[in-house]
């Protein structure tokens, strides 16, 4: 690999002084090598190893890598070094709130006392349901919600909750039959997908000029077979929907719910809170908002806030506190099933280590820091778009927004900008915007980092398409063949031996 | 010494003089300027949370956690507590792994793409199934997501759904959820023994079912001896048959592709995470011919420009944020850190390892059975099967002031009956297994 580094290295043709090199580690022309192809031993069961059962109770036998501590020391320090993350450099994927995660709170979700099991007795984990009940009283003050409930492990879990309390409150109501939930053109897939999960016709709803709701379009949506208008606020575009008011009028007018998808909750911490503005019920992105780990994926939690009306139809169980009277005795805390609950969405109390994380997280910032994290998360997005060549169509914008990378493929963009030893944006979506860069800087950018930032946007708006489909060439693989991945599926190590064409020896069909 | 700003996030970077700066290139004089909130909906009331310093805001959750009692926990039925060995921790704690994002950037991600590929490598050898995604959240919403694959794949107009009757209420309780879109109904089958009555199931079972569903070992820890035959029965009626287990006891328990399984699922931390109230890893792994009906991510193999093996996010069309309503699941985050714990603490083992773990735990459980089925008003297990990690046992006296004096004495057992407690063994050691067994003896005397 040094060698084509040194022939195309950008630092010379390109003039690109920025950067980083990413690791790259290659063993007989192969990047590192899978677990599998280290060692690996197959153990018959009976034989290599004794069994306490009857060999009609038991596999035959298991293959699996085996290494020895130091070996996978280094296997995963290895890979580790193959992966950028947010504590490698600015990741401003548009959506996902890519901010720093403190340290801290890692230590104190590894507390002893943090690991408890769940059916354990309320009695004797007593800790546990305190720092539930008070994240749930801290989520409930910064939405403006009457009750939260913790149990949704991620965020499309959480709308899946929103949907299903509309249907069992619609449903309580002796209106059942609603059976369409609306949804803006650029909202996040994962309100459809969760819509059409949760048994409903979706009804897309297009944008108006300005990039907002489009009030005439949504009167004509809205029927007594609404359940409910899923909305982002501020939108995909960054936009706040100045008209949050009117149209809460409009959908609760016709009996349907507001849901208010939490996944831009970064923009308004302190200034304006989803339960003043008519939202019904709404999902906090722990991970995104309250700065938990994103850890490749996950896991995240999705908390569900909802009015007085809703809490009834809640998930069991909930946290509540019984006979506390403020400092002087310390609360108790119970478990208790709401009235008209639907039930459960988790087989236990959703992401226990991800809650703990995240009220720490709002305990340290308090009023103060989380207000001032919405007001630097929306300077970072002005100030960065300021400095950008490429065009910002829709505003005024919040913590993100959306440029175009005009004729350039917003895909080899993001590639490209890889080179710069950058995180880029989210490409190509919302789809209102063509050639979509969704940008998300957060609070946590300097104005320094912001630059460099703004230097990769910047240099790669210059670069030809040659460049950028060519790139990336710094990192730790070169551009990777989506097409043949998928038309080829190799999912497993199994699947390798079987089809690769590379002296593996057997070949079965 | 960083900054001359004194409140604000401890994790926002700017000086005062680079706001400053900030705000000009932009063209406001305030940042309140930039936000466009209407007035009506603006808040100007507080939250009324006070800041902290690290250390207070560390001494708060400590003190508030330390409510909770030290127990020796007996406990499993889905959760366990094995040790989780050291370099797990120090591992996956490596920052790149802890604050990367979903890999959808494959290029620089090459890492965790491919930790997430021998993780689903692992689970296709311990299940034999050709397919596993890079995870679910737990258990019971894999199971939920068997349920709607089984409602887009059958092959009749059948709408029930088979389960244990001793299934876990948060199981059943979220397989009702995530059918509630669906036309399919859940519908308990009788088992015997704690595992499934086949007799019983084969006369619930025609082609109006869907899909039927069973677990080894079964909620109360028993072992299931007649899978195949299960197997064979779903198939006939055309249904899928779905497996719950884990990767602890498929290492020794009968290979699902072995006894017909279309779909295995489970919590797969029991690898991996230590007791964490409930925080799970949803296992699916299913037969290559639903390959495209797979909900949740998954890694694929591929080249990069160069021809070299490299990994990346693939079959994205089946997933929420290019299918939208018509995605397989609606599923965005999953549970990737976890399951690259549960990968590594498997590596950990080995293939003899994982194999003396699930051994131990079945000779354990079994010990125990008898050492406390020899103390008077104690039977157990009250099953008549075999057993890995966990068993029931009856106590002629009420269970829940025993469970309560046993907690009194240090021990949290499972109370599943009037007369009846569970005791599991994974994660605790000898000595306090004997420990445990002198304080029950006191307790029951």
């Amino acid at each position: 690999m040094s060698d084509d580094r040194s022939e195309s290295g950008n630092e010379n043709e390109n003039g690109n002084e920025n950067g980083h090199d990413q690791a790259r580690w290659t063993t007989n022309g192969q990047y590192e090598p899978l677990l599998s192809e280290k060692n690996q031993t197959r153990v018959e069961i009976g034989t290599d190893v004794d069994s306490p059962l009857p060999d009609d109770l038991t596999r035959d036998d298991l293959e699996l890598p085996d290494l020895s501590e130091p070996e996978l020391a280094r296997h995963y320090t290895r890979l580790s070094q193959m992966i950028y993350g947010i504590d490698s450099g600015p990741y401003p994927l548009g959506s996902c709130t890519m901010k720093y995660n403190p340290k801290f709170t890692e230590d104190v979700a590894a507390l002893p006392s943090a690991a408890v099991h769940p059916d354990r007795s309320p009695e004797s984990v007593q800790g546990t349901l305190e720092v539930l009940a008070r994240l749930q009283d801290y989520l409930g003050r910064i939405g403006g919600m009457d009750a939260v409930t913790l149990q949704p492990p991620a965020g499309a879990a959480g709308e899946f909750v929103g949907i299903r309390v509309a249907a069992a409150y619609h449903e309580h109501n002796g209106e059942g039959h609603r059976y369409e939930v609306i949804i803006p053109e650029s909202a996040h897939g994962t309100n459809f997908a969760t819509a059409a999960l949760g048994g409903y016709d979706v009804v897309s709803l297009p944008s108006d000029d300005a990039g907002r709701v489009d009030l005439e379009a949504l009167d004509a949506a809205l029927s007594e077979d609404t359940a409910a208008l899923m909305l982002t606020n501020p939108n995909t575009l960054g936009l706040f929907e100045r008209d949050i008011t009117e149209i809460a009028g409009m959908v609760h007018d016709v009996g349907g719910l507001l849901y208010y998808d939490g996944a831009n909750l970064n923009a308004l911490l302190g200034r304006a809170r989803p339960g003043d503005m008519g939202f019904d019920v709404m999902h906090y992105n722990v991970h995104k908002t309250f700065a938990t780990p994103h850890g490749g994926g996950g896991p995240g939690a999705g908390p569900v806030g909802v009015v007085e009306d809703l809490a009834p139809f809640l998930p069991a169980p909930r946290v509540r506190a019984v006979d506390g009277d403020g400092d002087a005795t310390p609360a108790e805390y119970e478990l208790f099933d709401p009235e008209h609950t639907i039930g459960r969405v988790h087989g236990y109390q959703g992401n226990w280590l991800v809650l703990v994380k995240a009220f720490a997280y709002i305990a340290r910032l308090g009023d103060e820091g989380l207000t001032d994290a919405s007001a630097k998360a929306v300077l970072n997005a002005n100030y960065l778009a300021s400095q950008v060549d490429y065009e910002v169509p829709y505003g005024p914008f919040h913590h993100e927004f959306v440029a175009s990378a005009g004729e350039q493929d917003a895909a080899d963009v993001a590639k490209r900008m890889l080179d710069y030893g950058v995180h880029p944006p989210t490409t190509k979506w919302p789809e209102i915007v063509s050639e979509a860069l969704m940008t998300e800087p957060t609070e946590v950018e300097s104005k320094s980092t912001l630059d460099t930032l703004a230097g990769a946007f910047n240099a790669v708006a210059s670069e030809d398409d040659e460049i950028l489909e060519s790139a990336p060439e710094r990192t730790a693989a070169r551009r990777i063949d989506q097409t043949s991945a998928a038309r080829n599926p190799r999912l497993s190590w199994h699947a390798l031996s079987t089809t690769d064409g590379e002296g593996d020896g057997e070949r079965e069909e | 010494m960083h900054g001359s700003h004194t409140t604000g996030s401890p994790y926002a970077p700017h000086t005062d003089d680079e706001t400053a700066a900030m705000l000009e290139a932009v063209g406001v004089e305030s940042v309140e300027d930039l936000f466009d909130i209407p007035e009506d909906v603006h808040f100007d009331g507080e939250f009324d949370i006070d800041a902290r310093t690290e250390r207070e805001t560390r001494q708060l959750v400590g003190s508030v956690l330390e409510r909770n009692d030290e127990l020796t926990e007996l406990l499993g039925r889905g959760h366990y507590g094995y040790y989780i060995p050291s370099l797990v921790d120090h591992l996956a704690d490596r920052s790149e792994f802890l604050t990367s994002y979903t890999q959808y950037q494959p290029e620089v991600s090459q890492g965790f793409l491919q930790a997430l590929f021998e993780y689903q490598s692992l689970l296709v050898e311990l299940t034999g199934l050709g397919v596993a995604n890079c995870s679910m959240y737990d258990a019971a919403t894999a199971l939920g997501e068997a349920a709607t694959l089984a409602d887009r794949t059958r092959k009749t107009s059948g709408h029930r759904v088979l389960v244990p009757d001793i299934l876990r209420t948060g199981r059943r309780s979220t397989l009702e959820n995530y059918v509630a879109g669906t036309d399919l109904e859940i519908e308990p089958y009788a088992t015997a023994e704690s595992t499934v009555d086949v007799p019983a199931l084969e006369s619930q079972l025609d082609e109006d079912v869907v899909m039927v569903y069973a677990e080894n070992p079964t909620v109360r820890g028993a072992i299931e001896g007649r899978l195949a035959e299960i197997g064979e029965r779903a198939a006939d009626a055309d249904a899928l048959f779905v497996l719950g287990s884990d990767p602890v006891a498929l290492s020794l328990l009968q290979k699902p592709s072995d006894v017909g399984a279309d779909v295995v699922v489970g919590d797969a931390s029991v690898l991996g995470l230590p007791t964490s109230y409930g925080m799970g890893l949803g296992l699916f792994a299913t037969d290559e011919r639903f390959l495209r009906q797979v909900p949740g991510r998954l890694v694929g193999a591929s080249e990069d420009a160069t021809e070299r093996r490299a990994f990346t996010l693939t079959l994205q069309t089946r997933e929420q944020h290019i299918r939208r309503e018509r995605a397989t699941s609606n599923i965005c985050t999953n549970q990737a850190w976890v399951a690259l714990r549960s990968a590594i603490h498997a590596a950990t083992l080995g293939p003899s390892g994982l194999v003396e773990l699930a051994a131990r735990d079945v000779t354990r459980a079994e010990t125990l059975a008898d050492r406390v089925d020899a103390l008077v008003g104690v039977k157990a297990p009250v099953d008549d099967r075999r057993h890995i990690r966990e068993f029931v046992a009856r106590i002629d006296q009420p269970a829940r002031p025993i469970a309560d004096d046993l907690e009194d004495r240090g021990f949290a057992v499972h109370v599943v009956g009037e007369h009846e407690i569970q005791l599991c063994v994974a994660g605790v050691d000898d000595e306090t297994l004997e420990e445990f067994v002198d304080a029950f003896a006191e307790v029951v005397r």
